[in-house]
């Protein structure tokens, strides 16, 4: 007689695998590919429902000085700085903002100047406009991913409002923040840093003739994802310190928390000055690719700016504060 | 379906399809041009596709097995080859554009950059990959030594994922969906030599009621 014991090797019908868990294992790779074609879709999806554009555009801008800050290089066609663009309450892509900015609305506008001065005020955008004469100033701008673009910008000196104001002995530093509205920015969410967007700089700074606050390019008002209505432009620092769709100017005696600061410290300091000797712990800043250029060409300390800017630094360890 | 795998034409056309991504940056290029950074549109396009295709490469086993259509092997190769032209594209718009042939300069990017030093590790995984992937050199190595030898595409991938993710700034969307989908046909290879290991030892207890071919 033989005793069959039921030993590992044996396997009955109840062991088999169901096929609907089968196919499912079977559908799952499948399934993985439509979810790649689904999610490319899906980041497409906002602009193909927008149909025509419904936001602010931009208008000529008259009786714009000329500045003897501006550099005599080759502008960028205004096309790369319209369709080129780093503004991640619109998408992280390059071409993002110019295609996801078109519905933005900008009117009405009031930028908010408060803390430590002696007269806080909100100004409308027809009052900033008028604050000073608007002057065009063509500025090299160096972007800390190493690509760069030359901006006839019109504005005047954020020196002009910071008098206005009148800042307490207890301002050092200047705090500034973005505009921020998830309902007319929809995929910010995605961009992996905070909103709204932060950014600051030292009183004395911020009262450098140099930097500008800005309401135009290319002789017309911003353009939605360049940020309009009114932005910051500090030419000597990387571009993430120029603040865009600006709303807020606050006075204050601590340094600010600044966006990209937040998001990776050990990457992006308080200062960014561009400096091509203290690299990105990721890439060198070395060398930069001006847009509209096939090889790469040298940056400049303080991007060319070192003499109405290197001595507010004078005594500092550029490697420490970068 | 066997023979539309096995055809020649199928071939062919699979051929012609993966050049279409290589075609589509050469027409862009002379029509409407390639953006305001045409360089950075090249290597960002030819990362994209060489992940995609070590992708669709890695993806031929799994399917094979799942769906019972062995034949698909005959398109593994040129799927691994493309991944390795793009590679190729990618790569040598960093050696021209970025850095002129300045070794130097090259050198001392790969010694000390994270995100470059993990990208060039992959291409040299994936070059005695490319170099031996002719009929000839499996004879010459011998199909056991062959097949270990190009389990380095498995590190190639994992590479490749990581100098996404190292370079993107912090949008890491995109590298993770790459990463997960490499995860995802790694586990299975772990999960089936699993398999087959346990019913190897299965085999030795009751070799007359061990399946032949438990994984299918």
């Amino acid at each position: 007689m033989v005793i069959r014991s039921k030993s590992k090797g044996d396997l009955t019908y109840a062991d088999v695998t169901p096929r609907g868990l089968y196919m499912g294992r079977r559908n799952f790779l499948l399934g993985a590919i439509g979810t790649y074609g689904a999610v490319a879709a899906w980041k497409r999806l906002p602009s193909w429902l927008a149909g025509p554009a419904t936001g602010s555009v931009p208008r000529p801008l008259e009786n714009v000085g000329k500045s003897p800050f501006s550099t005599s290089e080759k502008v960028t066609p205004a096309n790369y700085v319209e369709s080129y663009n780093n503004f991640y309450e619109f998408g992280t892509g390059k071409d993002d903002p110019s295609r996801n900015a078109k519905n933005f609305v900008t009117s009405p506008w009031t930028v908010s100047v408060e803390g430590e001065v002696a007269k806080p005020r909100k100004f409308t955008m027809d009052e900033i406009l008028k604050l000073a004469s608007l002057e065009e100033r063509i500025y090299r701008h160096r972007c800390v991913e190493t690509w760069s673009i030359v901006v006839p910008w019109i504005g005047y000196s954020l020196s002009h409002l910071v008098k206005l104001v009148e800042p307490t002995s207890k301002a050092q530093y200047v705090a500034f923040e973005s505009y921020y509205e998830p309902k007319q920015m929809p995929l910010a969410g995605g961009g992996g840093i905070q909103f709204p967007y932060l950014e600051g700089l030292r009183l004395d700074e911020a009262m450098n003739p140099l930097a500008l606050r800005f309401a135009g390019m290319y002789g017309r008002t911003l353009p939605n994802q360049d940020g309009a209505p009114v932005r910051m432009v500090i030419p000597w620092k990387y571009g993430f310190k120029s603040i865009k769709s600006l709303i807020k100017i606050k006075f204050q005696s601590k340094m600010p928390p600044t966006t990209w600061n937040l998001a990776a410290s050990n990457e992006y300091g308080f200062y960014s000055n561009v400096n091509p000797n203290v690299d990105h712990p990721r890439w060198s800043q070395a060398t930069e690719r001006r847009l509209g250029e096939i090889f790469k060409r040298k940056t400049l300390m303080f991007n060319g700016y070192g003499d109405q800017v290197a001595s507010m630094y004078s005594g500092m360890d550029l490697k420490k504060n970068y | 379906m066997r023979a539309l795998l096995t055809s020649k034409w199928t071939k062919a056309a699979v051929f012609f399809i993966c050049l279409i991504p290589l075609g589509a940056l050469v027409w862009r290029g002379f029509h409407h041009g390639l953006g305001a950074n045409p360089v950075e549109f090249i290597q960002l396009t030819t990362g994209d596709w060489t992940l995609r295709f070590l992708v669709f490469t890695l993806s031929i086993t799994p399917f094979r097995k799942m769906l019972n259509l062995p034949d698909l092997i005959r398109f593994r190769r040129m799927l691994g080859l493309f991944a390795f032209s793009y590679l190729c594209i990618h790569f040598l718009t960093y050696l021209v554009l970025d850095q002129s042939f300045d070794f130097a300069a090259i050198w001392k990017d790969i010694a000390k950059r994270p995100f470059i030093t993990v990208g060039f590790l992959g291409f040299l995984l994936l070059l005695p990959l490319a170099i031996t992937s002719t009929a000839g050199w499996i004879r010459r190595l011998g199909g056991k030594r062959w097949q270990t030898l190009h389990r380095a595409i498995y590190f190639a991938s994992v590479a490749g994922v990581i100098h996404y993710y190292w370079k993107v700034k912090s949008d890491v969307r995109m590298p993770l969906f790459y990463g997960a989908l490499v995860g995802i046909l790694l586990l299975w290879r772990l999960r089936d030599w699993f398999l087959k290991r346990r019913s190897a030892t299965g085999t030795k207890l009751s070799p007359q009621h061990a399946p032949a071919n438990p994984a299918p």
